[in-house]
């Protein structure tokens, strides 16, 4: 296959960044889209040029590196993938493919396709865990059983990557899909309820700060995240959000 | 006993970790707040130790090269977590879950050390649960257990597929609150990349700012390594990208030693390499063992014909297939150790019975499991006489709900459907038992700097079990280091802070930014890729799954020499004052390249077969695995003298007080 690439370069955050054309050629279907990039660089790098920077690191679909828009959609046009498990089978010769870094204001770019998240880490600081100290001194594991369906309903919220796909795909950049989803997990079980109402004040607060922008419903995250995060956790972050501030 | 010493406490084994805890010198609570303690990796172990030591009171700095502590590869980890609960009352105990790890890493590994992971085990899963991992629950809503290759027990937790990434958000949920407290500074894109050294303990750091290119220097009273293992020296492995050897290697030259660092796990269950482009291969967890039978066709002309693409796996019958695991191995069968299976298929596809393009996979098929569940479903939902498809859809369903997830990452990759036609698959470099070798204290031979996890080389032996790094990961850091970190410290109160002013940090600065200048500045004409795929086909082809003394000494030539053409015709595009990943890369190659070699070479001392370290001139008749306890019933710990050929080998003779030994069998 060959391919016409429009890649966003952008030197560091202080810099003007630009769409730039690549032409490439012996790209195979097998490849995954990484892969593709990586045969990019390669040239690039033996050309004396600088390779395209992108972040990147587990190359199997978990530790929620990778982030790069395709052609206008966070991690391209399959779904319940991440960029990395995206196979170049899905394109076709003679295609055009716009690549750029996923953009919102709380994600600065830092150089060319890879952006700044920590806004992501120091929302899960302001309150997404239970305060219990790490002693091993707790009660037995089963001495709480908990229903299956709120289990595997937590599980479900607690499979976010933390890619940001969802804000990404948001017309508001807003970070809503990712908060609740850390909230969701614990208000489904009995160990997250002591500390529910400051978690998730303490948590909107912080999104707010971050520069992330509001909801309006739109559904656009829950389509585009490759971990298929449900829309009702944004849901059930509402309830828990209406009802901490009711408690005051 | 040489200069290796365990300083494994006295007294019965069970005893010994809570006499150690019992006698252990303290930190009181107002002198911890003066002590500093860095730890480098934030995956399991560095995750777990950094949350626990600075909820305990000690400041901690912590180091990783992701973005995130939340990226560490523990992340991708998938079938599950051992620990002996035995809550499903089929006879499991603390013994029992150490005597399969010191059988299953075959004889290799610290007794002490194995017995003090199985006694802390059932307590990994309590505090998990404390802190809100949602583990699978069985409707009356107590946990559910599955279970794993080479033992006979039900004791493996789990999160669907995902254990490793619940448990690891749980470590980091655990570092967030300390964060938020300000216990815990995480300085994220930045790479260690020197340890310092003042009157002979390990007092800091030198890193470099990932994004900034700044090179800085962070003191602390002692040193964490919790940096995962080296299987990227392979280039080819299940390793995240950047997984890497560059904090313990550059440990090692400042005098840690280095423990069996040809014990490396091939897992047997991994997506076959596709072609040249290939950058990383993806595993299929073990848990499919349980359910899928591995074979190759039983006849050289129809392994050919599939490979030229003239016949289909599903159209030979039954007798023309060789289930060759249940045949060699029937009381296991499909459920062996990792490193018997591995074996095994690379011995059929040797002898040409291979079933892709390149002759090296072989089928992990789910018929048999489809129509076994099929059956029971037909006559669990009343259907009398289910015709065929009906039981195939039946059947389809429920193997869809236990592996889905798999099934779905398995098409994605290969475009094949798994449902309809056989998965292939082939081993791959997974995860490495050696690493640094470590004391009862996991504290390295540099005094003041400890090892955690997959950096370490204790527990393991020459094998790993599945679903047992986890477990080791979360142990050495929520329950081990805590305690033995305090005793070290309890000599440090009266320390005070340490500067970084000192000629130690300054020179280990300036040997970092010379190291850098060099590479940034050689502009060869090869990229770090080239010469990071070249070191990983020596390793994979004379280092890899068998090994022999004439491929051993190949491979340490051949490395030695690409090492030298490496640092002469290395091309690092950029400059070294910003982001730059082809220098991060750079430096990451330099040192597998010297790993490499010293690898080769414990390989090539080592004159035995044992766990994934196979030698070719020490089998049996039959082609299983040889040891030889007599000579070599010891950890091999390599000390740094300069170029890895002048590695000097010192011994730790291990001590099997509580085992009997035996020839390792899973007929």
């Amino acid at each position: 296959m060959k391919l016409n690439l429009k890649i966003w370069r952008q030197q560091d955050a202080k810099s003007k960044g630009k769409m730039t054309d690549y032409a490439i050629s012996g790209v195979e279907g097998d490849m995954s889209f990484l892969e593709m990039l990586d045969v990019l660089n390669e040239q690039l790098i033996n050309k004396g040029d600088e390779p395209v920077v992108f972040d990147h690191d587990c190359r199997e679909g978990i530790c929620g590196s990778c982030s790069l828009m395709i052609n206008g959609e966070p991690h391209g046009p399959d779904r319940m993938v991440t960029t990395c498990q995206l196979h170049m089978r899905k394109f076709s010769d003679g295609d055009t493919i716009v690549i750029e870094p996923f953009r919102a204001k709380a994600f600065p770019v830092i150089k060319d396709l890879m952006v700044d998240r920590s806004s992501f880490d120091r929302i899960q600081q302001a309150g997404g865990y239970v305060s219990v100290n790490t002693s091993g001194n707790t009660q037995d594991a089963n001495s709480i059983p908990i229903e299956k369906d709120n289990a595997d309903d937590a599980f479900y919220a607690a499979a976010c990557i933390g890619c940001g796909a969802c804000v990404a795909a948001c017309k508001n950049a807003s970070a809503m899909l990712f908060t609740s989803a850390k909230v969701s997990q614990y208000a489904l079980l009995p160990q997250g309820q002591v500390e529910a109402t400051e978690r998730v004040q303490n948590m909107v607060r912080q999104m707010d700060l971050e520069g992330f922008g509001n909801c309006t419903n739109t559904g656009a995250c829950e389509i585009e995240c490759p971990k298929g995060i449900s829309l009702e956790n944004i849901a059930r972050l509402n309830r828990e959000y209406y009802s901490a501030n009711l408690k005051g | 006993m040489g200069i290796l010493d365990s300083k494994v406490p006295a007294g019965p084994l069970a005893d010994k970790w809570t006499d150690y805890k019992n006698h252990i010198e303290l930190v009181n609570p107002a002198n911890k707040r003066n002590i500093d303690i860095i730890v480098v990796g934030t995956g399991l172990a560095g995750g777990a130790a950094a949350a626990t030591l600075a909820e305990l009171g000690y400041n901690v700095k912590t180091f990783c090269y992701q973005d995130s502590p939340r990226r560490a590869h523990s992340i991708a980890a998938q079938g599950g977590i051992n620990a002996a609960k035995n809550y499903q009352g089929d006879g499991d105990s603390n013994y029992r879950l150490f005597y399969d790890t010191v059988k299953g890493g075959d004889y290799r590994s610290r007794e002490a050390n194995v017995y003090r992971l199985a006694e802390v085990s059932g307590n990994i899963i309590d505090q998990c649960v404390a802190q809100g991992v949602p583990f699978a629950r069985e409707y009356g809503g107590l946990l559910d257990n599955r279970s794993f290759g080479g033992v006979l027990v039900s004791r493996t937790f789990y999160a669907k597929g995902q254990t490793g990434q619940q448990l690891l958000l749980g470590a980091y949920s655990a570092m967030n609150r300390q964060i938020n407290r300000g216990k815990i500074q995480s300085h994220n894109r930045h790479e260690m990349m020197d340890l310092v050294k003042i009157d002979g303990k390990a007092r800091g750091i030198i890193a470099r700012n990932l994004v900034t290119g700044e090179i800085e220097r962070h003191s602390a009273h002692a040193v964490v390594l919790a940096t995962g293992g080296y299987g990227n020296v392979f280039f080819l492995s299940t390793n995240a990208m950047g997984s890497n050897v560059m904090a313990a290697w550059r440990a090692h030259r400042r005098g840690a030693f280095m423990a069996n660092p040809c014990f490396t796990q091939i897992h047997p269950t991994c997506i076959p390499v596709s072609g040249d482009h290939q950058s990383k291969l993806t595993l299929m967890s073990e848990s499919l063992r349980n359910d899928g039978r591995i074979w190759v066709p039983a006849r050289l002309e129809d392994a050919q014909a599939i490979r030229e693409g003239k016949l289909k796996p599903t159209q030979l019958a039954e007798a023309e297939r060789d289930y060759y695991l249940e045949r060699r191995y029937p009381a296991f069968g499909n459920l062996v150790p990792r490193d018997v299976a591995s074996r095994a298929a690379k011995e059929r596809c040797d002898a040409g019975f291979g079933v892709n393009k390149t002759g090296e996979a072989v089928y992990l098929d789910f018929a048999a499991a489809i129509e076994r569940y099929g059956n029971e479903k037909a006559l669990t939902s009343g259907i009398k006489n289910a015709d065929k498809n009906t039981v195939t859809k039946l059947g389809k369903d429920i193997v869809e709900a236990k592996y889905g997830n798999l099934f779905q990452m398995y098409e994605k990759i290969v475009d094949e459907n798994p449902y309809e036609t056989p998965m292939m698959i082939y081993p791959a470099v997974h995860y490495t038992m050696g690493g640094l070798w470590v004391d009862y204290n996991l504290q390295t031979t540099v005094e003041g700097c400890y090892a955690a996890g997959e950096a370490n080389f204790s527990d393991h032996g020459a094998n790993r079990l599945g679903a047992s790094a986890l477990m080791q990961g979360l142990a050495d850091g929520y329950f081990v280091l805590p305690y033995t970190i305090g005793d070290y410290l309890s000599n440090d109160i009266r320390t005070g802070e340490i500067s970084t002013e000192s000629p130690e940090f300054e020179s280990a600065e300036n040997e970092v930014k010379e190291r850098i200048q060099k590479l940034i500045s050689s502009k060869g004409e090869h990229s770090v890729d080239y010469y990071h795929k070249k070191l990983g086909k020596i390793m994979w082809n004379q280092c890899g799954m068998s090994r022999n003394a004439k491929d051993l000494q190949n491979a340490i030539d051949e490395i030695s020499a690409l090492r030298t053409d490496f640092w002469a015709n290395v091309k690092v595009p950029g400059t070294a004052d910003g982001l730059n990943q082809e220098l991060e890369k750079a430096g990451r190659v330099a040192d597998f390249l010297e790993l490499g070699e010293l690898f080769a070479k414990d390989a090539l001392t080592r004159n035995e077969s044992c766990g994934g370290h196979f030698r070719e001139e020490y089998q049996t008749p039959e082609g299983e695995a040889l040891r030889d306890d007599e000579n070599f019933k010891f950890v091999s710990a390599w000390e740094y003298k300069g170029e890895p050929k002048d590695a000097v080998l010192h011994k730790e003779e291990l001590v099997y007080e509580n085992i009997e030994l035996k020839t390792r069998s899973y007929k």
